[in-house]
């Protein structure tokens, strides 16, 4: 942006500081896809945000950075370390973390790496901008979310509330539908399937005759 | 500050995610993955918000605003793999195939990963085409049970986790 652009290579301050920052969340972002136990991933993810936090501050966008260790590292890790236990996942080390298609994975990763950083590099060799410190500060910020993005602010916090209610409807077993969606409309939609039938009580034989074969039709199409 | 550096590490913390995503088969792993993705076009936004010197912030407040959507998406998903977790007793992707047709095919889940089933298709149609015209008539005959016999494991296993952590939750 302005006039004369320093050289690339030898490094300001700020920009070694922000490098330093950029391979520890670089390493632990590898190590959290390649470690072998899944609570040592989610703790390499604490890192690897924090990092990135570092590097926020760095580049003078002061407010992200606090929404980023408490939204990510506070919230998001938690949850995921939630799920981590609510699905008994092993503690300890398991070897089948990795799927089958390994190596087209690795193929894959490093054709992106190669084309995003060529072109990224070819695309922004010079481009340069003096860091000045207060443009990301929380005032400047607030005033700009509440005087230009209000509408998408608002739209957002209505998306929160979808986010919060179907999350609770899709974890809650006792509201909402029953868990088996494929039934047909003939059978009983009670939710414990063959059993505790209290409203069907005529007719023993053919209604036995019918569970069974909305069982079968419910297996065969879930 | 050059843009280089931050705009490189994020381009490779992106490729970093396309890995875990492509490659974990845990199915927390692959959120984990989505949120590093995440975190790179993030990063993104912020470099190009201080270089272009947006008056209204338009970076910042758009990585809030992702901030914020990836905050919805973990909680979705995690209730999403729970949800799975319960009916199925496994969030392995590998093993989640209800959607293709390879389990009309052969009963075991883990014997197509290594080898490729698509010649296995339009060759093997001699033992496939009772299997394969199941689910045209839909189950018609009630006592057709051995055909949906190999699919049956995760269905009573599905019935004993709903019944349980109802009695969990209750």
């Amino acid at each position: 942006m302005t006039s004369q652009v320093p050289d690339l290579w030898p490094p300001t301050g700020q920009e070694v500081v922000f490098l330093l920052l950029g391979v520890v969340a670089l390493g632990s972002a590898l190590l959290v896809v390649t470690t072998r136990q899944l609570v040592h991933a989610a703790l390499w993810l604490v890192v690897c945000f924090g990092a990135l936090a570092g590097g926020y501050l760095v580049l003078t966008a002061e407010f992200v950075a606090w929404v980023q260790v408490l939204i990510y590292v506070g919230a998001i890790v938690v949850l995921l370390l939630f799920g981590i236990m609510l699905t008994r996942a092993p503690i300890g080390r398991s070897a089948d973390l990795d799927s089958g298609n390994r190596a087209a994975a690795v193929l894959v990763a490093v054709a992106t790496a190669a084309v995003l950083v060529t072109v990224v590099v070819q695309g922004f060799a010079t481009a340069y901008t003096p860091l000045e410190p207060g443009g990301g500060a929380a005032g400047a910020l607030g005033s700009s979310i509440f005087r230009s993005w209000v509408l998408p602010f608002e739209a957002l916090s209505v998306l929160l509330l979808a986010a919060l209610i179907g999350a609770i409807v899709l974890s809650r077993t006792d509201i909402g539908g029953p868990s088996r969606v494929t039934d047909s409309p003939g059978s009983d939609p009670s939710p414990d399937g063959t059993g505790s039938d209290p409203e069907g009580g005529s007719g023993s034989e053919p209604r036995s005759d019918q569970e069974t074969g909305s069982d079968g039709v419910s297996r065969n199409g879930g | 500050m050059h843009v280089v550096y931050p705009v490189v590490v994020s381009a490779l913390l992106f490729s970093i995610g396309v890995y875990g995503v492509l490659a974990r088969r845990n199915a927390i792993l692959v959120l984990m993955s989505v949120e590093l993705m995440l975190n790179a076009v993030n990063l993104n936004l912020v470099v190009f918000d201080i270089w272009l010197r947006d008056r209204l912030h338009g970076g910042q407040v758009l990585t809030l605003f992702i901030i914020v959507i990836a905050a919805a998406e973990v909680g979705l998903g995690l209730a999403i793999v729970l949800s799975v977790f319960r009916n199925r007793r496994t969030i392995d992707i590998d093993r989640l195939r209800d959607l293709t047709e390879r389990d009309l095919i052969g009963p075991g889940p883990d014997a197509p990963v290594g080898s490729d089933p698509g010649p296995d298709g339009p060759l093997g149609s001699g033992p496939d085409t009772p299997v394969g015209s199941g689910p045209g008539p839909a189950g018609a005959p009630p006592g057709d049970s051995p055909d949906p016999g190999p699919a049956d494991p995760p269905a009573p296993g599905s019935e004993g986790g709903a019944v349980l952590d109802r009695s969990e939750a209750g």
